[in-house]
């Protein structure tokens, strides 16, 4: 058993701070995705975890020992890196057996474990070569091949797969979900790739400027964002966010455009809010939208259309700010057309204008 | 013409071209180092003709023959200059390897403060020529009563090399990202065996490189050990060919022969450890 927890810890780098104070406790097994904008801090993070940086402040602890001063090697995790850091100079063979042997342990074991590993990737038959003689996508399987050879408590990835094109990414995604399953090994992911959070992770940890902001499942996250970051942050295209002030239980947009305040939150007079829709929640009107009872309609002119095949982007302007809606079981639209758009209100969201918190209790 | 022909042989006569120029270049680079080799083979008469005999008549062992004979027939102690000349450029080149490995390694891999200045006056350092050193050198030699003995060569050799081996090895574990020793870490090694299994082999082939370096400058170094040796104990080949001149005559042939022996344990070394040179390994680890 390996639960990871994260007291108060923090990295400094000299004077300069960049991971504030993080808690965090992730259970045995758990897959957690840290998820940031680039300079955030999640390496950092992660490498604090690993021990390849001194932690500043707080604890570490992996299952039940505090491992601040502990070396890499005894903590008993493995690491994937972004460059997948092989040893250039063994072979494949080499390169995954490298922890049993420094451990110093019978060579035959060494080769079943190898060769267990090589099988759940596939890289049998490449056990002879030299990384130099691999693709990327082989190279990233090795790596990963090393880092499930020794069974550690804990395995690190630091975006292992952003070195790859889109196809292999998606492919290589989905081994690792594969690989999880079959280990059950607790992982701590490190990606700035949202879809790859969502997809991946049991628990998304979103970070930005050394804090988090806010932990939760993927559904979590991206149904009930605690601020107006994590809403554009989580979800493709990224929620639209739109200026607006409460008047009488209505929201008013900058064009004087009016609809009710959302369903469920309550904010007083006068406050100015940014009122937040998903794409998939601004339809135009007869394209499928599940039916709701709290429905708002503006016109609004389509100055772009994004066609995706099962569905189609369409980018607008409401109240003087760029709008992306989505039209299911498309057809094709002109652009200039100005088409009447139904707001799903119960999915909206309102942030605050200065903080940007949810509005939402 | 049909165009498909005509690029052909502008190939060819391209290629052709390219060949001679590489001929020519080689030429001059090797036509002094055949002399040499030549001029070991045949007798004086011949070596000191004009014009000069490009094509030998005669090819013979005369000069080795003498320069291995007796003292009083043009004899030289080869032997005793080659062990002193080995045993002071291999230790000098170990130690300089050593410590231009240490060197080298904190400066690629550690915040070092002034780490430019300190890497400038090494540099510096290499500015000053050798024979400007040698009489500073021969007087503090002379204090400490080191001169003529292999430990003050040694330790000359050593100081001129350091500079260059940090400098180029900081240069190669530079090349060798961080990440390689940190999974070695993660692996289960200490900093010390993540040195030696991973960052050592990957940087072997710049290491080695350092080392033919430093071997060849203390191996061809005359200057500074015309000064600093004067007897067997310490002449090293290069000051042993001075050996070959006389007050009215300088004995060519001989002194061609001695320097056909200090060139081959030189490209001899070369060979051996070009293997090591093959840089195609060292790529790859990494997606850059
Ligand atoms: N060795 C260092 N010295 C000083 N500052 C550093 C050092 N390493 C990282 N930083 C700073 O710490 C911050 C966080 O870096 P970190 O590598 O953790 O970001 P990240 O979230 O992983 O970003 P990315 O997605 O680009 O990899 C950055 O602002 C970076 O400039
Ligand atoms: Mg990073």
């Amino acid at each position: 058993m390996a639960d990871v927890v994260l007291k108060g810890v923090q990295k400094n780098f000299g004077a300069l701070a960049v991971v504030h104070a993080i808690d965090l406790s992730i259970v045995h097994g758990e897959f957690v995705v840290l998820v940031g904008p680039s300079g955030c801090g999640k390496s950092t993070t992660l490498r604090m975890i690993a021990g390849l940086e001194d932690i500043s402040g707080g604890t570490v602890q992996i299952g039940d020992r505090v491992v601040n001063d502990l070396p890499p090697r005894d903590r008993n995790i493995s690491m994937v890196f972004q460059n997948y850091a092989l040893y250039p100079h063994m072979t494949v063979r080499e390169n995954l057996g490298f922890s049993l042997h420094i451990a110093k342990r019978p060579k035959d074991e060494i080769d079943k474990a190898v060769a267990a590993a090589a099988e759940i990737l596939s890289l049998t038959p490449l056990l002879d070569r030299r990384p130099g003689q691999l693709s990327g996508g082989q190279r990233q399987r090795v790596a990963m091949g090393r880092a499930i050879v020794r069974h550690p408590d804990v395995f690190l990835f630091d975006e292992p797969l952003s070195n790859l094109d889109a196809k292999l990414r998606t492919q290589m995604r989905v081994e690792i979900k594969r690989l999880h399953q079959k280990v059950g090994t607790t992982i701590i992911y490190v990606t700035h790739d949202q879809v790859e959070a969502m997809t991946l992770a049991d628990r998304i940890v979103i970070m930005r400027d050394g804090h988090i902001v806010q932990i939760g499942t993927p559904l979590d996250v991206f149904e009930r964002p605690m601020n107006a970051f994590v809403a554009t942050f989580i979800g493709s295209p990224p929620m639209n966010l739109l200026p607006a002030t409460v008047h009488d239980g209505q929201l008013r947009l900058a064009d004087e455009t009016t609809m009710p305040v959302p369903p469920g939150i309550s904010v007083r007079n006068g406050r100015h809010v940014q009122f937040g829709v998903r794409a998939d929640n601004i339809m135009p009107d007869g394209h499928a939208m599940p039916p709701t009872a709290h429905m708002a309609h503006v016109d609004m002119p389509v100055t772009l259309t994004e066609p995706l095949g099962t569905e189609t982007l369409l980018f607008g302007t409401l109240a003087g700010t760029e709008v992306q809606a989505k039209m299911l079981n498309p057809r094709p639209v002109k652009p200039g057309e100005v088409l009447r758009f139904g707001i799903a209100l119960d999915k909206c969201h309102l942030f605050d204008a200065e903080t940007g918190a949810s509005l939402r209790a | 013409m049909d165009s498909a022909l005509f690029h052909r042989i502008r190939r060819r006569v391209l290629k052709a071209a390219h060949f001679f120029g590489l001929f020519v270049a080689m030429s001059l680079i090797c036509l002094p180092g055949l002399w040499v080799v030549l001029n070991s083979f045949r007798p004086t008469v011949e070596i000191m003709a004009k014009p000069p005999v490009w094509i030998p008549n005669e090819l013979n062992l005369d000069h080795y023959r003498a320069m291995f004979g007796g003292i009083g027939e043009g004899g030289v102690p080869v032997l005793t200059y080659f062990v002193n000349s080995l045993v002071i450029s291999l230790t000098s080149t170990i130690i300089a390897l050593l410590v231009g490995m240490a060197g080298g390694y904190a400066f690629a891999r550690y915040r070092i403060p002034g780490k430019g200045a300190i890497f400038v006056s090494l540099m510096v350092t290499r500015a000053v020529p050798g024979v400007a050193l040698s009489l500073p050198l021969f007087i503090l030699y002379g204090r400490l009563g080191i001169i003529d003995t292999h430990f003050g060569m040694i330790l000359v050799y050593v100081a001129l090399n350091v500079p260059f081996t940090i400098w180029l090895i900081d240069g190669f574990f530079r090349q060798v990202p961080k990440e390689l020793a940190e999974a070695a870490e993660i692996d289960g090694c200490t900093r010390w065996q993540a040195f030696w299994k991973v960052e050592f082999p990957v940087a072997r082939a710049g290491i080695a490189s350092a080392g033919i370096f430093a071997f060849l400058t203390s191996w061809n170094e005359y200057a500074l050990a015309s000064q600093l040796t004067r007897s067997l104990n310490s002449k090293t080949m290069p000051v042993g060919l001075m050996d070959f001149t006389s007050q009215f005559t300088l004995n060519w042939g001989g002194m061609c022969a001695l320097a056909v022996l200090m060139i081959i344990p030189a490209l001899l070394l070369t060979f051996l450890v070009q293997k090591h040179l093959i840089a195609g390994l060292t790529f790859g680890g990494v997606k850059g």
